[in-house]
């Protein structure tokens, strides 16, 4: 695919379905939706109106008056950006008196320019140099003596940008994408008249500004003023293509620009249906950690941990892998061993690993790390409404009236969608804004960010999910606030009584939980009266929700909510899981966990299992296999004793760390396939290097159901894109797979799930993206879920009774310590810790309340101890009121915090997700790192060390 | 013996020592056992004679200015208190020519009455127009103020009832009023003049104004400049509020200017109501469908609205009565700058600027021949006497390359050098410009460059043609009026006075004329 810069037609599209308006232009006759600029009618068309400050991703502006057209009938010369084209208007694009004009204006911007373009790094790639062309300018009569801004000094500060502000227009792109697509207000023009300029909030660097480093300034920006810092070292591209992003469950869209086999830029793609053309700081420039110099590229063996790791050929590693596995499934049982897939790995490459496992090991011992996230989603949706997904997709946002956020921290976990929310909550002139109810302990940036603020943040004891959600349920049904209509025509209405009962009682009251969850009765009242009689409302939800003993619980209970209130089945409201991988509900749908095969079927269905043994040629074991926390536990009775991990590092995001490692540590064959040597890895014995989402082929599946194409931009440095690792280890156990392409494995998972049965990547290809069940009754995919009736029938109703976890405070532990994300760090950081995005996170720090801290001497950057009854760790303080008193808070990036040491076993009741988001703990002052992060820092180094080979004489 | 005196707490007049001037009568009346009673009053807007203090006689008020502290006690001694002769003695000030010659239908109050009394208001007429709206259909009021017609006295000029009736006919949730007070021309002080003189007057226009079109609620934008005009709002805004004129229906509220002219562009107030950057807004939409906050806004300048309670009381055909043409009405016009008698004239359209600036005004306060006139603010054309037969009216103004905007003449005699006017005008452009369009960010700054060429003998010819294409540039490629009617000094003073430019006379001719200013 060669390089061309993506289609702009100046203006954004019309929302909703105007009535469509012919006009001519330029003699042309053409028809556009009422409300459509003249310079979008134009582009449409095909012709190119002079412009510098429109762009189609931003609102028409009127400044840059290159864009003046004449119009018959009209005075003057009006901005085709700002004109909407009305019925019968004639349009002339170019006449002398334009041309004219527009040389007027861009001898005006030359005059105040460098004329440096041969040496500029956005040469070829900038608007104003194309524009200069497009006039005609051929003489800049001001000369050189008048008032300029050429030497100005560059702000190199960003570590992915560069702010010349010397080669500056002020056509306020940048400023005006970071307040309308972005929505953090960080730019804004200083001074006035010729002295305006860009500047980042006071005047300040942009690395010290508020400046979030989404891109979408750098992207709107017409010259080099806002460059990529990799543009000016490398040169602009040459080619592009287009693929997914592999970081968060939003999915964004890229063009990866490339120039030969180097990445240039990502730059976000318009046509992407989750991003729309928008981008965050992980997956626009924190992509460097695929060169980074830790990154394994051969692959290594050993014969235990204690020794160094040993580099040997593919054929060695996968040949000495089978064995093991042979030998072990041989002396101990062919349940001795099992696999890890990946959420951060393709649909494809997951489906060939639950593959090998279900075919090749021969039995169901497969799992995922959604286990530790969203397996309580999959529970309590696919209970309540009979499929295991989010019901909307993201644009349907753009349709909510009242919107509700409970334990999800968009603007740091899912910040693309999170900007796509923020604008609604803003609303537009004329057009009022969304109201927001934050349920979280902890005062997230969307509580109050520029022109947002949460009508209701209910800031609630970590652990109370239920009893406030139950608490707004009894609002509901009590204040007869309840959708009856909806309940009678959608719902089971005996399940509805039994369950109304229940939540009637006065134990469930707001007034009669306060003390419990610390919220105001108040509050919980007003939320619940907004949620039920506010229009339109959607719940969005993430970890907050799920890592909890009560996690399915909670999920079943933001079920009953929206069905009380009748906010399913169309647009605008629904309940939407914030999936915190790339690929989470891939790996959930390709049949990952150890009870369900593709698409959710339970592997003791007996019709879906026929299905796969009829293809396979095998047989299926119709018992579930073990879950994460089983396999650790049988590999520490001695029953369990190889795995497969592919792309996973469970031994720094799983629980009590411990016992992670003590389990990892009695097997006899753990095999890591990632890309660096990850803390799992620690106790492999084989590693595997892994290929990047920019070596390889394959699909991820969004938040929203959305299957998009991750397409291969480069040569995989390892060798061999993951799937083609699986395959080879497939084939050298015994069980032959032979895959040309992951297209083919996709073909197969449709031609096993009916779900993806209209799955190809020839619709893919055609159509960009579909979101499953993709069939014959829905050839393009379902953008909305339970359009006509739930899935399962009739929506079902449970009785959601609050149980305290057993995770209390008491003297020892008097602190509730939660933890979450930053938006600079992603997950266990393996990425983004090897990229400049370090620079903002370079640590964990534990947040803790001016009144704990005070009461234990601690002032802010201290080192302070953390202990629970599980363990104990050290990192510092941040003394902070976003989290309240009795409340401390941290992230779990850095594998050096050792968050997971302090974290508990205790688990979702339903699905065993770990209790992330509730561990007892005290905090207090310490000199530095704790024993056990030394001794494991010391045993890491040992762990790490690669033998290298004696020079051959 | 009590004596009532009204000394205008104008600002003019108080730049002139009115609070020194009160200040001393006081003393002298206590002095002389005289009870008195101090009315802070409007001006009469007639400058010259600031302050011009008047005392209350049983032959009606007496008038004597302009008066400064130190005449006080000769004044006194002269039998001020009793209306008694002296030199500064002027007479019933409504006799004096320059008001005798005027038809004020919205100065009618001004300097009359005490700008802080409702009552004294309402006994001098006032609310007279809002119970005539009361008691009509909606209709009816948009029909009265369509047949009046009145059109923008900001400027531009636009029928008044047109907008309202946009506004009244946008479905909106909300609806607002918004009155331009931020009067920033240079030689312009009308809607200062009737904020501090007769601040009811706006409020009945603006209540008149919501009612017709459904608004809600008002502001009054008026430049921080302007304190005694703020202090004047806010003290009748509070009155009519207590009166019931103003609350749940249609209420108003202030807001204060941060001291930039571009503010007084309609878009650009309106941005900065909303708190942001006065930075100007593209249009359409137009601010009747799409304005304050999103929503069907009435924007209109202080005269405007002060014009309308007139028309409800009187009739929409005694305004429609007078003027010329399309301009309908009366026109406050202010006589500044190098003027004998500077002040505020009341006219219909249709008197020939000659005869407002020798006739009215008396010719230049130097006593040098007049040279040039600038009518309708720093970005109004100038004139030269040749062109005084030019009659005060939207339409011939525009004929002769000029714009009346908000009425005010700003006078210069024969020592003026037009060039260094037409690089102050490029000058306010570049210093005023709020920076979001290119013609007006950039052109501003180097139109100022080049006519510093052309001062300084750079190759006169060639810069004057630069400029030519430049004002070409900025008067049709501008957002807005700041950077489209620069060219209007500038290529007037070229095309008028070409021998201040240094070029051969054709050259500059020829630059001009290639132009249409």
């Amino acid at each position: 695919m060669a390089y061309n810069r993506e289609i702009d037609l100046g203006t954004p599209a019309v929302a909703g379905d105007a009535a469509p308006v012919e006009l001519t232009i330029d003699g042309q006759a053409v028809r556009v939706p009422a409300g459509t600029s003249v310079m979008r009618a134009a582009a449409m068309l095909g012709t190119t109106i002079p412009r510098l400050c429109a762009t189609d991703t931003l609102d028409a502006f009127g400044s840059c008056r290159l864009c003046l057209v004449e119009i018959d009938g009209r005075a003057g010369t009006p901005a085709s950006c700002t004109t909407p084209v009305a019925a019968g208007m004639v349009v002339k694009t170019q006449t002398g008196r334009l041309q004219t004009l527009r040389r007027g204006v861009m001898e005006l911007y030359i005059s105040d320019h460098p004329l440096d373009c041969l040496t500029c790094p956005a040469n070829g790639d900038c608007e104003l140099q194309d524009m200069a062309g497009a006039v005609g300018l051929r003489d800049v009569r001001y000369g050189d003596a008048g008032a300029n801004h050429l030497n100005l000094a560059k702000d190199e500060s960003n570590p992915y940008f560069t702010f010349d502000t010397s080669k500056c227009i002020a056509c306020s792109r940048c400023v005006r994408a970071c307040d309308e697509v972005q929505g953090t207000f960080a730019l804004t023009i200083e001074g006035r008249g010729f002295g305006s300029r860009v500047a980042a909030s006071q005047g300040e660097a942009f690395f010290d500004s508020e400046c979030v480093s989404c891109g979408a300034c750098v992207a709107a920006c017409p010259t080099a003023t806002l460059i990529e810092k990799k543009v000016i070292e490398v040169g602009t591209p040459d080619r592009s293509v287009v693929t997914t992003c592999a970081y968060c469950g939003v999915g964004c869209t890229f063009r990866a620009e490339m120039r030969g086999e180097a990445l240039v830029r990502m730059v976000p793609h318009k046509a992407g249906k989750a991003n729309h053309g928008h981008s965050c700081v992980k997956g626009r420039f924190a992509w460097g950690y695929a060169n980074h110099r830790e990154r394994i590229l051969s692959p290594m063996i050993r014969a235990s941990i204690t020794e160094p790791w040993r580099e040997v050929s593919w054929d060695v590693a996968i040949a000495y892998t089978a064995s093991e596995f042979r030998r072990i499934q041989q002396a101990h049982g062919k349940d001795a061993v099992g696999g890890i897939t990946s959420s951060r790995c393709t649909n494809e490459e997951t489906f060939l690993v639950q593959k090998l496992v279900r075919a090749a090991f021969g039995n169901n011992n497969v799992d995922t790390c959604a286990r530790v996230c969203h397996s309580p989603t999959g529970y309590g949706l696919k209970t309540t409404f009979g499929t295991s997904a989010g019901t909307q997709d993201f644009d349907s946002v753009e349709h909510s009236d009242v919107v509700i956020i409970i334990g999800a921290n968009p603007t740091d976990g899912h910040p693309v969608f999170a900007s796509r929310l923020k604008q609604r909550l803003r609303g537009k002139p004329g057009v009022a804004g969304a109201r927001l109810i934050v349920i979280d302990p902890r005062r997230t940036d969307i509580v109050r960010s520029p022109h947002i603020e949460a009508d209701h943040h209910l800031a609630l004891r970590p652990g109370t999910n239920v009893a406030v959600l139950t608490a707004m349920a009894h609002v509901i049904v009590t204040e007869a606030l309840a959708d009856e209509a909806f309940i009678r025509e959608r719902c089971d209405w005996s399940e509805y009584v039994d369950w109304a009962a229940f939540i009637a009682e006065a134990r469930h009251s707001p007034e009669a939980t306060e003390a419990l969850t610390g919220v105001p009765a108040a509050e919980v009242r007003g939320a619940a009266r907004l949620y039920a009689g506010g229009g339109n409302g959607a719940i969005y939800y993430g970890l907050g929700v799920t890592e909890h003993s009560q996690g399915s619980t909670t999920v079943m209970a933001i079920a009953n909510l929206a069905m009380v209130t009748g906010n399913i089945g169309r647009e605008g409201v629904g309940v939407n899981p914030l999936r915190g991988q790339n690929n989470v509900q891939g790996a959930c749908d390709m049949g990952s966990f150890p009870h369900e095969l593709s698409g959710y079927r339970h592997v003791s269905d007996d019709g879906a299992r026929a299905i796969f043994s009829t293809l396979w040629g095998i047989e299926i074991d119709a018992e579930p296999g073990l879950r994460i926390p089983n396999m650790l536990d049988a590999a520490v009775d001695g029953s369990f004793r190889g795995l497969y991990i592919q792309g996973e590092d469970i031994l720094q995001s799983d629980p009590d760390t411990r016992h992670v490692s003590a389990g990892l540590a009695a097997m006899e064959c753990v095999v890591v396939q990632d890309l660096f040597l990850n803390e799992t890895a620690n106790y492999a014995h084989v590693f595997l290097p892994g290929s990047t989402f920019l070596e390889k082929n394959g699909t991820f599946t969004n938040a929203e159901r959305r299957i998009q194409r991750v397409r291969k931009v480069m040569t995989p440095r390892n060798g061999m894109e993951d799937w083609e690792i699986t395959q080879a280890l497939s084939n050298a156990i015994g069980y032959p797979m032979h895959y040309a392409h992951p297209s083919e494995i996709m073909d197969e998972i449709a031609a096993v799930t009916p779900t993806f049965a209209g799955v190809s990547y020839d619709l893919l290809d055609r159509i960009g993206s579909v979101q499953w069940p993709c069939n014959e009754q829905a050839p393009e995919g379902t953008p909305v879920m339970h359009l006509d009736g739930f899935v399962r029938g009739r929506g079902k109703f449970v009785r959601t009774e609050y149980v305290a976890t057993e995770e209390r405070t008491g003297p020892r532990f008097p602190l509730l310590l939660t933890t979450g994300r930053i938006l600079s760090q992603y997950n266990v950081g393996a990425q983004t810790r090897r990229t400049e995005n370090s620079r903002w996170h370079a640590e964990d720090v534990l947040e803790i309340h001016p009144h704990d801290a005070e009461q234990r001497g601690i002032v802010a950057g201290d080192w302070v101890r953390i202990a629970s009854r599980a363990g104990e760790t050290s990192l510092r303080a941040d003394v902070t009121d976003r989290v309240a008193p009795g409340v401390v808070y941290t992230t779990f990036h850095h594998p050096t915090t050792q968050a997971n040491v302090v974290t508990t076993e205790n688990s979702d009741w339903a699905t065993n997700c770990p209790e992330y988001k509730v561990t007892a703990v005290q905090v207090g002052r310490s000199n530095g790192p704790s024993e056990w992060q030394l001794e494991y820092e010391a045993r890491t180094q040992l762990a790490r060390r690669i033998e290298t080979a004696e020079p051959a004489e | 013996m009590s004596v009532r005196m009204f000394v205008p707490g104008d600002a003019v007049a108080v730049a002139c020592g009115a609070d020194d001037v009160v200040a001393a009568l006081r003393r002298e009346a206590g002095a002389v056992g005289v009870a008195l009673t101090i009315v802070r009053n409007g001006s009469r807007g007639m400058h010259w004679l600031e302050p011009l203090v008047e005392v209350e006689t049983p032959g009606g008020r007496i008038g004597y200015g302009p008066v400064a502290a130190q005449d006080v006690a000769a004044l006194a001694a002269a039998g001020l208190f009793q209306g008694g002769a002296h030199a500064l003695r002027i007479g019933r000030p409504e006799a004096h020519p320059y008001l005798a010659a005027q038809q004020r239908m919205t100065f009618a109050r001004c300097g009359i009455v005490d700008p802080a009394s409702l009552a004294d208001y309402i006994a001098h007429g006032g609310g007279a127009g809002l119970r005539a709206a009361r008691a009509m259909a909606a209709a009816a009021r948009l029909e009265t103020v369509k047949q009046s017609g009145l059109r923008g006295r900001g400027g531009a000029g636009f029928p008044t009832g047109i907008k309202w009736e946009t506004v009244a006919a946008t479905a909106a949730a909300r609806k607002f009023v918004v009155c331009n007070a931020d009067e920033g021309d240079s030689g312009t002080f009308a809607d200062r003049m009737i904020m501090e003189g007769d601040p009811f007057l706006l409020i009945e226009g603006m209540v008149i104004c919501g009612l017709t079109v459904g608004a809600g609620h008002g502001y009054v934008y008026v430049r921080s400049e302007y304190p005694h005009a703020i202090r004047a709002m806010a003290v009748a805004i509070d009155a009519a509020r207590a009166a019931g004129w103003l609350g749940p229906d249609f209420d108003l509220e202030i807001r204060v200017g941060a001291g930039a002219y571009v503010c007084g562009e309609e878009t650009a107030l309106l941005e900065s109501i909303e708190g942001k950057r006065g930075q100007v807004r593209a249009k359409p939409p137009l601010p009747a469908h799409k304005g304050l906050f999103g929503m069907p806004t009435v924007i209109n300048n202080v005269l405007s609205l002060c014009a309308v309670p007139h028309i409800f009381a009187d009739g929409p055909g005694v305004y429609a009565g007078v003027g010329v043409d399309r301009s309908r009405g009366t026109m406050p016009v202010q006589l500044a700058g190098n003027v004998r008698f500077p002040g505020l004239f009341e006219t219909p359209f249709g008197m020939t600027l000659g005869a407002l600036v020798n006739g009215i005004g008396g010719g230049t306060a130097s006593g040098r021949p007049v040279r040039a006139v600038q009518v309708g603010g720093p970005l109004g054309a100038y004139f030269p006497p040749q062109m005084f037969d030019t009659p005060f009216d939207y339409e011939a103004f525009a004929a002769a390359g000029g714009l009346i905007g908000h009425g005010g003449i700003t006078v210069f005699d024969d020592s003026v050098d037009m060039a260094k006017m037409a690089r102050f005008a490029f000058e306010f452009c570049a210093v005023e410009s709020c920076g979001k369009c290119t013609p007006c960010r950039i052109g501003a700054v180097r139109g100022m460059e080049t006519i510093d060429r052309i001062i300084a003998g750079d190759r006169p010819a060639a810069q004057l043609a630069l400029i030519a294409d430049l004002a070409e540039t900025m008067k049709f490629g501008s957002l807005c009026a700041l950077g489209g009617f620069t060219p209007y000094p500038v290529m007037s003073a070229i095309r008028h006075f070409p021998e201040d430019f240094g070029a051969p006379c054709a050259d500059v001719e020829a630059a001009a004329q290639g132009h249409g200013i």
